[in-house]
C-alpha cells in the first residue's frame, strides 16, 4: 500500500465529518442505517439505487444525507435495478466512488450488469440485503440471491451483525480499489437489515486515513482515448505495434486470479482495520471453539452469531462442537479452510439456500476444499430458514446432537450423506 | 446553417474500420465526432456501433468509448455523467449511441428514466429500422410491410413506434431528427445540442444496404428519397418549439413530397408489400405530414 | 508466446487506422476520377467535395482531386454516386488489377 497524503486523501472528500446524527461512537442502528453510514464515512461519490424490500431504507437513508447537504454525492433515483447498476458502472468508469445497494429479484435482475461490473474491474461496492428469490413472492430472509450470483466474478462478503456490516462497507472500498473488482456486502434482510443493534460508528477522519482515494484504472481521457471492453476474441491478436495482447481467455485468467489474489488483501485489510479501529470483522472466516472439536458448524451471514449460543448449549452437553462464520464466499478459502477443518469428523454444514438437485451451496464448496486436501470428514448439508422460515437455536442444537450421536452410533445412512437434510421442513 | 465546405477537416472516425461498404453510419458517425470537436465520450450497447468501434486491442474511434450491455447505453450514459459531474469534469460531451433495438426496444426503460431525470447526455438513435448487426431481424422501427430475417414471408404487420414523439412527450430540453444524407443537417443540430444541458435526442436515420437490400453506392440517395418523400421528416424541437429543418422545411414550404413508391421501390425490403398496405403507407405519411407543418408555428413567420 | 495487456488491466483498445486490415481488399470497383470534370480539380480550389463529404470510410481526403485511399476504400461507390459532375466511375476491380500487372 502506497503511503498517504493526509491532506491529498481528505481533499477528496467532500463531506468533512461524520453524519450529524450519527457522531462516533456507540448507536443503536439498523443494519440498513450501518450500510448507509458505512457508505457516507467513505465519502461516496455517485449513489445509485431502485426501492426494493428489505433494502430500501438503506437509500431512503442515503438520500437524506444527500438532499439534507450533508453529504455532496450525485443521487440517481433510477427506474431499475439494472440501471442502478448500469449508473455505477458507469460513475466508477468515469472515476468516482459509488455505492447502491439490492435484494432478491433486485439483484437478479442486475445479472447482465453484474458480469459487466466484474468484467470491467470496477470497485463498485453493493449492499445485498439477503432476501428469498422469487416464485413464489417471498420478502423475507434466505440467501438464495447472492448465492445464485455467486460465479459473477464479484467478491461476496457475509455480515454477521450490524457492526460487522458497516466495517465491511468500509473494508469492502478498500479492498475493491486494490484488486479493482467489485464487491456485495451480504447481510441477512430484516433478521440484520430491520433489526436494531448496538454498535460503533467509527470517526470519519480515521476512515479517510484507512481508505486512500480512489484511482480508476482506465481514466476517461480525450487526449488518451480508449475503447473499453470492445468485442475481444477467444484468441489473442496484435495491436498496431505489433505486440501481440490478450485473448478473451487471457482477460478471464487475469479477473479470476486477482479474485484468488483477493484471498490475501481481505486477510491483511480486515488486519489493519483492527489496527485501526480495535476490532476484526472476520477476515475470511473467523472460528468459534474449533480447536478441540470433532464436529464444526459451518455457515454463513447472522445464523453463524446464534450459532454461537447453539455451541455454547452443547458444550454444556460435553459435545466437542466448534463453528466457522465463512464471511468471504468469494473468493472461497479452500485452502485456509480445509486446514482449520483438518481432523475434524464431522462437519454440518448449514445452507440458507439451494442449488436445486444438488445440495447446499456451501456444503458443496466445504466438500470440495475437504476433498483436494485429503481429508475424509464427513460432510452433511442442512438446508435451513428458507423464505424466512425461523431457525430457532434449540432446532440447530437438537439437529447438531441427533447426527453426533448418529455418527458415533455408525447409524449415519446413505440417505444422511447424499441428501441435504432440511431443517424444521414440515413436509 | 454550416455549409459542407465549412465543415471541420478533422476526423475521428478512422479507415479501415469494420462497417459494410457503403454503411449510413460511417457518414453519420464522422459528423457526429466533427461536431463534438471529439470532446466525448461514448457509451455504445451491442451494435452494429461496435462492430465499427472494433475488435481488441485496435479501435476505429479516437475518442473515449465505453461498450455497454444492450439494454443499459443510457444508465451508463447516466452514471458517467453523475460520475464526471460528481469530479466537477463537466467539460466532455457524454454521448450515448444506440441502434433502433438499442433505443424503441431493449433499450427504451433506462432511455426513459434517464430522460425522466434529465440526465445530462446526449442520446442518438442511429436509426437503420432493424436488427442488422444480428442479421436484419424486425424491430420496433421497422416500416409496416418491410422484409426482415424474422417477417421473411408476409413482411412486417405492425406499424412502428414513432420514437420522436415518444421522446418529446418526456419534455426534454431538445428533440431533434435528421439523416444522414444530410450532414450539414446533422453536424448542425450534434453543435446545437452539444451546448444545452440535460437530456438531448437525436434520431439519425441512417441506411443500410444489406438490411434495405439496396446497391451500397445509394446510401446517400436512399436517404435523400426518404426526407423526399417524408418517410423521414427533418425537424426539431427545442424548449417545446417545434420547427421542420433543412429539405423537410424547403419541401414544406415550397415544395411537395414526393410519391412513396419512389423510396419504397429502390428497396427489396419492401419488394412484396400488397398495394393496401402501400396506400396505408401513404395515407400514414400524408397525415404525417399536414400535422408536422401546422405543429410548426415558425414556417410561414 | 505469452500475451500482453495494452496498457490496462482490462479490454482496452487503442485507436489506429487498419482495424479491420486493408480493407481495401474488400472492393470489387474501385472509384476511378476524371480529372476533366471535377469542379474542385477545374477551379484548382476548396469547392464541391462532395465526395470528401459523403465517403463513409473517411478514404477520400479533402482537396482537388483528392485521392482516395485505397488501402482502405471499400469500394461502396457513394462518390461516384454523389458527384454532381459525373467525375467519377467505378471500375471493375478485376480489369484494373489486370491493368496494374501491365504497368
Amino acid at each position: 500500500m502506497t503511503v498517504l497524503n493526509n491532506e491529498k486523501t481528505i481533499s477528496i472528500y467532500n463531506n468533512s465529518s461524520n453524519p450529524k446524527a450519527y457522531p462516533p461512537g456507540k448507536h443503536v442502528l439498523t443494519g440498513n442505517q450501518s450500510a448507509a453510514i458505512g457508505a457516507f464515512l467513505c465519502g461516496v461519490q455517485v449513489i445509485a439505487a431502485y426501492p426494493i424490500t428489505p433494502q430500501s431504507p438503506v437509500v431512503e437513508e442515503l438520500s437524506k444525507f444527500v438532499e439534507d447537504g450533508e453529504l455532496s454525492a450525485e443521487f440517481v433515483p433510477v427506474e431499475s435495478e439494472h440501471s442502478a447498476m448500469g449508473v455505477c458502472i458507469g460513475a466508477s468508469i468515469a472515476g468516482a466512488r459509488v455505492f447502491t445497494a439490492t435484494s432478491a429479484n433486485g439483484l437478479a435482475y442486475m445479472c447482465e450488469q453484474l458480469h459487466w461490473a466484474s468484467g470491467s474491474r470496477l470497485p463498485i461496492v453493493m449492499g445485498c440485503v439477503n432476501r428469498a428469490m422469487a416464485a413464489p413472492w417471498s420478502v423475507l430472509n434466505d440467501q438464495q440471491d447472492s448465492m445464485s450470483q455467486r460465479d459473477a466474478g464479484w467478491i461476496q462478503l457475509f455480515c454477521r451483525d450490524n457492526q460487522e456490516i458497516i466495517d465491511t462497507v468500509i473494508q469492502a472500498y478498500r479492498i475493491a480499489e486494490k484488486v479493482y473488482l467489485p464487491v456485495m456486502v451480504c447481510y441477512d434482510g430484516y433478521i440484520l437489515s430491520h433489526t436494531v443493534m448496538p454498535l460503533e460508528v467509527p470517526d470519519e477522519n480515521k476512515v479517510k486515513k484507512f481508505l486512500p482515494p480512489y484511482i480508476p484504472h482506465t481514466p476517461i481521457d480525450i487526449n488518451n482515448p480508449v475503447n473499453i471492453n470492445p468485442v475481444t476474441l477467444g484468441e489473442p491478436r496484435y495491436n498496431a505495434n505489433g505486440v501481440l495482447c490478450h485473448g478473451y481467455m487471457e482477460h478471464k485468467y487475469l479477473h479470476h486470479k486477482a479474485l484468488r489474489d483477493s484471498l490475501n488483501i481481505i486477510e491483511e485489510v480486515d488486519s489493519e482495520y483492527k489496527d485501526t479501529f480495535g476490532r476484526s470483522a472476520g477476515g475470511l472466516f473467523s472460528l468459534y471453539k474449533t480447536d478441540d472439536a470433532e464436529v464444526v458448524i459451518v455457515c454463513a451471514g447472522s445464523l453463524s452469531k446464534m450459532n454461537i449460543l447453539v455451541v455454547d448449549m452443547l458444550r454444556e452437553q460435553n459435545i466437542p462442537i466448534g463453528l466457522v462464520s465463512l464471511r468471504s464466499y468469494r473468493p472461497f478459502p479452500n485452502q485456509k479452510l480445509s486446514a482449520a477443518l483438518k481432523n475434524k469428523k464431522l462437519i454440518l454444514t448449514i445452507d440458507k439456500s439451494l442449488s436445486y438437485g444438488y445440495q447446499g451451496p456451501i456444503c458443496i464448496d466445504v466438500k470440495s476444499c475437504l476433498f483436494e486436501a485429503g481429508i475424509s470428514s464427513i460432510v452433511i448439508s442442512f438446508i435451513a430458514g428458507l423464505g424466512g422460515r425461523d431457525i430457532k437455536p434449540y432446532e440447530i442444537a437438537e439437529t447438531a446432537y441427533d447426527y453426533w450421536n448418529k455418527f458415533l452410533n455408525n447409524e449415519l445412512n446413505s440417505e444422511n450423506i447424499y441428501e441435504s437434510q432440511w431443517i424444521n421442513c414440515k413436509y | 446553417m454550416t455549409s459542407i465546405l465549412e465543415l471541420p477537416v478533422d476526423e475521428y472516425m478512422l479507415p479501415g474500420n469494420r462497417s459494410c461498404a457503403g454503411c449510413g453510419l460511417g457518414i453519420g458517425l464522422r459528423y457526429i465526432l466533427k461536431a463534438l470537436e471529439g470532446k466525448c465520450v461514448m457509451t455504445v450497447p451491442a451494435s452494429c456501433l461496435t462492430v465499427l468501434g472494433g475488435m481488441y486491442p485496435v479501435s476505429s474511434v479516437s475518442v473515449p468509448w465505453i461498450n455497454s450491455v444492450f439494454p443499459g447505453t443510457a444508465a451508463m450514459a447516466s452514471g458517467v455523467a453523475a460520475g464526471l459531474k460528481a469530479l466537477k469534469k463537466e467539460d466532455i460531451t457524454v454521448l450515448a449511441m444506440a441502434g433502433d433495438g438499442g433505443t424503441y426496444d431493449i433499450g427504451i426503460q433506462a432511455l426513459s428514466g434517464a430522460a425522466e431525470r434529465n440526465a445530462n447526455f446526449l442520446f442518438i438513435c442511429y436509426d437503420n429500422e432493424a436488427y442488422m448487426n444480428t442479421g436484419t431481424q424486425r424491430s420496433g422501427a421497422t416500416p409496416k410491410g418491410v422484409k426482415t430475417t424474422t417477417t421473411p414471408i408476409i413482411g412486417k404487420m405492425h406499424s412502428p413506434k414513432d420514437m420522436g414523439q415518444i421522446m418529446e412527450a418526456h419534455r426534454i430540453p431538445y428533440v431533434a431528427t435528421t439523416c444522414v444524407s444530410y450532414p450539414t443537417d446533422l453536424y448542425d443540430k450534434v453543435k446545437k445540442a452539444r451546448e444545452i444541458y440535460g437530456l438531448r435526442y437525436i434520431h439519425l436515420c441512417v441506411p443500410c444496404p444489406s438490411g434495405w437490400q439496396y446497391d451500397p453506392q445509394n446510401t446517400v440517395t436512399i436517404g435523400q428519397l426518404a426526407v423526399e418523400t417524408g418517410a423521414v421528416v427533418l425537424y426539431e424541437i427545442e424548449n417545446g418549439v417545434f420547427r421542420l429543418t433543412g429539405r423537410s422545411r424547403r419541401l414544406a414550404k415550397d415544395g411537395k413530397l414526393k410519391p412513396l413508391t419512389e423510396y419504397l421501390s429502390a428497396q427489396k425490403r419492401f419488394g412484396n408489400i400488397s398495394s393496401d398496405t402501400l396506400e396505408e403507407l401513404q395515407e400514414y405519411i400524408n397525415k404525417r405530414w399536414e400535422e408536422f407543418i401546422s405543429k410548426d408555428k415558425t414556417l410561414f413567420e | 508466446m505469452n500475451t500482453r495487456d495494452c496498457g490496462h488491466i482490462i479490454s482496452g483498445s487503442s485507436p489506429a487506422k487498419g482495424e479491420a486490415g486493408k480493407t481495401g481488399e474488400w472492393r470489387t470497383q474501385r472509384p476511378v476520377l476524371n480529372r476533366e470534370k471535377c469542379l474542385a480539380v477545374k477551379a484548382n480550389k476548396d469547392i464541391c467535395y462532395q465526395c470528401w463529404a459523403f465517403c463513409p470510410e473517411c478514404a477520400i481526403e479533402r482537396k482537388p482531386g483528392g485521392p482516395v485511399d485505397l488501402t482502405y476504400c471499400k469500394g461502396c461507390g457513394i462518390c461516384a454516386q454523389i458527384c454532381p459532375a459525373d467525375a467519377i466511375q467505378m471500375e471493375n476491380e478485376y480489369d484494373s488489377s489486370e491493368q496494374r500487372k501491365n504497368d
